[in-house]
């Protein structure tokens, strides 16, 4: 396979506070490969948003990435110079974040935010980093573009907003889309729209998504593979069909069954007992040990690795141990 | 006794939005509304569940707080249990009041936190005067093991506990002046999907054990789906479709809801299109003239630029759209 444009090896990011050394993340490895659009699904308080932060150099100290890799086309990022990272972010990896009302700033136009961010990566003029901006923004659905571009953000709307956001993020051609909830803070049927738009124009600019999210129905439609993360660790990752029909890890089985879905008839949801465990109380050996329906002895002992299930897909459970040479003998 | 618990009439309710006096002589401008809801019509039946479902600014919770009192209408009235509702007059609100409670979106804001949960449970049972003495705090030890907590939970304060298990005593409070009907306002949307999976399963458990009756407000379609009997969708204040639940996502009436269901992102991986949707939510402050949605709307027409739709029975759902009624869709 060729060489991923994105590498997250052994990630952890700790958090020393006064009662111990917190750990947000706890040795994930993830790759994303050329034009893919990968998912990272979670509850609140799972890591996803550190994930992200982490890869863009952008964790608050006391917080700090205390292990682990991570490289962007062969070229190790995780380590880098402030300046250095400067220069990556927004060049070669763009962010949308959530609120679109706090990424853009409310004292500039919109054609002001654009055509900075342009000129500060690319060697142009201003006119033609205007022509490029209006180019951006019509690309991204904002009807009478031209015009418009020399608004604040007030006068947009939730949606409008977002979609600058998302030519903000686009405008230096990065080759990697860091996307924290970029539809939570809007309504379903704007939500619909902007998942839209981000995949096509991603897509069409051959960049690769890292898509991090809370809502499953999302990841269903957006993304290629999706990595389900819990306290910190990730459960299991793979392509997002084999996930959502046929999830391997007991948490995701659960956190599948939990969710009302639009088809289904059934009476009750699959609960999942308790919540997940806060990071000064991460459980010895599987962090899911408490809550896990299959649970055995090893689980409250030894944490598991991520087992490799063939077909790009892996399972941080020991119920896959030893399971797939047994599968390849089938 | 009838079987219809809660009737609402021609509910509406305007916002005053003008600017100050001495603005608005100086800048010449009238004073301006905002119509939150606007001439909403529904009936709640005993022991089910109704749902209202909306976009943010449709008017859901503005509904919600005056079913409960805690908005006066501007114009409409409230039937509960065959009792219309009387805002000017506090002893006949309190006598009906006890019979409905309601639920909050987030319980981080909803409880006191510097009460102990005991107290927070018990403050209900005292001012109604349901129970005295030491009977008042087996009754909150019940109401806790009722939720999924313990009687022991009742000394400590509300900071130690989950969102989820926060929403729980939120829960056994709505329980505890033994209520007919609760009123629930978003009441998973601040939680995760696995805690509200335990939510929504013991509200159907206590809605089995107790015949509640609830008014379920989300914005969340999945969840109206999998709760309620009967939904009624909201548009910019205006209810535009009610329907049974089953009937209202296999076959949507009104091209709003079509949309909106369209919309939702869905695990079910069917690899539809999606039909494009169009615009957003106008401001409610200068609402489009005739029906609301026309700008949004594929099958809109001259005539629905300026009459407003009533609502017209068709095949189980009453829909106001002026196509479905003419039959064009």
């Amino acid at each position: 396979m060729a060489e991923p444009l994105l590498s997250v090896r052994d990630l952890i990011v700790e958090f020393p506070t006064r009662r111990g050394t917190l750990r947000a993340l706890d040795k994930v490895s993830f790759d994303i490969q050329e034009g893919e659009v990968l998912g990272m699904v979670g509850e609140s308080g799972a890591g996803k948003s550190i994930t992200g932060a982490a890869i863009i150099g952008l964790i608050e100290p006391p917080g700090r990435i205390a292990g682990g890799e991570i490289w962007l086309r062969g070229q190790r990022i995780d380590n880098l110079s402030p300046e250095a990272m400067r220069r990556i972010r927004g060049k070669r990896i763009g962010m949308v974040f959530q609120d679109p009302l706090t990424s853009l700033n409310p004292l500039y136009t919109v054609a002001q935010q654009l055509i900075e961010t342009i000129r500060t990566h690319m060697d142009i003029s201003e006119k033609a980093a205007r022509a490029r901006a209006v180019a951006l923004l019509d690309r991204v659905g904002i009807p009478a573009a031209a015009r418009r571009i020399d608004d604040y953000p007030h006068h947009f709307s939730g949606g409008m907003r977002q979609r600058v956001v998302i030519a903000l993020a686009l405008c230096a051609e990065p080759e990697l889309v860091l996307a924290d909830e970029p539809t939570t803070a809007l309504d379903v049927s704007v939500q619909a729209q902007i998942i839209d738009v981000l995949k096509e124009i991603c897509a069409e600019r051959g960049a690769a998504v890292m898509l991090i999210t809370h809502d499953m129905g999302v990841i269903a439609e957006t993304a290629d593979r999706v990595a389900v993360l819990y306290a910190g660790r990730l459960a299991e990752i793979g392509p997002v069909r084999e996930v959502i029909t046929a999830a391997e890890h007991p948490y995701t089985q659960g956190l599948m069954g939990s969710i009302p879905t639009l088809t289904q008839t059934s009476d009750r949801l699959v609960q999942i007992p308790g919540s997940m465990p806060r990071l000064n109380a991460i459980p010895q050996g599987c962090a899911f040990n408490p809550r896990c329906p299959k649970v055995f002895d090893r689980c409250r002992v030894d944490r598991p690795e991520a087992i490799d299930r063939g077909g790009r897909r892996r399972v941080a459970c020991w119920l896959y141990d030893g399971v797939k040479q047994e599968a390849g003998n089938v | 006794m009838s079987d219809v618990l809660l009737k609402v009439e021609g509910l509406t309710r305007y916002f005053d939005v003008s600017k100050p006096w001495l603005n608005r002589v100086i800048e010449r401008e009238d004073k301006q509304f905002l119509t939150a809801t606007a001439d909403v019509n529904f009936e709640i039946k005993r022991g089910e569940t109704f749902a209202l479902v909306g976009e943010s600014g449709s008017g859901k919770s503005t509904i919600a707080k005056m079913i409960v009192g805690l908005l006066e209408p501007s114009e409409g009235k409230i039937t509960f249990d065959g009792q219309e509702m009387n805002f000017a007059s506090g002893a006949a609100m309190r006598t009906l009041r006890r019979r409905f409670q309601m639920i909050f979106q987030d319980p981080f804001a909803s409880l006191n936190p510097r009460w102990h949960v005991g107290d927070i449970i018990a403050e209900p049972i005292r001012t109604f005067g349901l129970a005295k003495g030491r009977d008042v705090m087996r009754e909150v030890g019940r109401l806790l093991d009722t939720v999924g907590l313990s009687a022991a939970d009742a000394a400590k304060f509300p900071h130690e506990f989950s969102g989820g298990q926060r929403q729980r005593i939120a829960i056994a409070r709505a329980l505890s002046s033994k209520p007919e009907f609760i009123v629930c306002d978003e009441p998973t949307s601040a939680l995760d999907v696995s805690v509200q999976a335990q939510i929504l399963n013991l509200m159907r458990d206590l809605q089995d054990e107790f015949g509640l009756t609830y008014l379920l407000i989300s914005h969340d379609l999945s969840v109206v789906r999998h709760m309620s009997n009967r939904i009624g969708v909201l548009y910019l204040g205006r209810l535009v479709e009610v329907a049974e639940g089953k009937r209202l996502f296999t076959n949507p009436k009104h091209p709003y809801s079509r949309m909106l269901l369209d919309a939702v992102p869905d695990l079910a991986l069917s690899g539809r299109r999606r039909q494009q949707v169009e615009g957003e939510i106008p401001n409610p402050i200068n609402p489009p003239p005739g029906c609301t949605f026309h700008p949004r709307c594929p099958h809109a027409f001259e005539r629905c630029k300026r009459e407003i739709p009533q609502p017209v029975a068709a095949d189980g759902s009453l829909t106001a759209c002026f196509a479905v009624e003419e039959g064009r869709i």
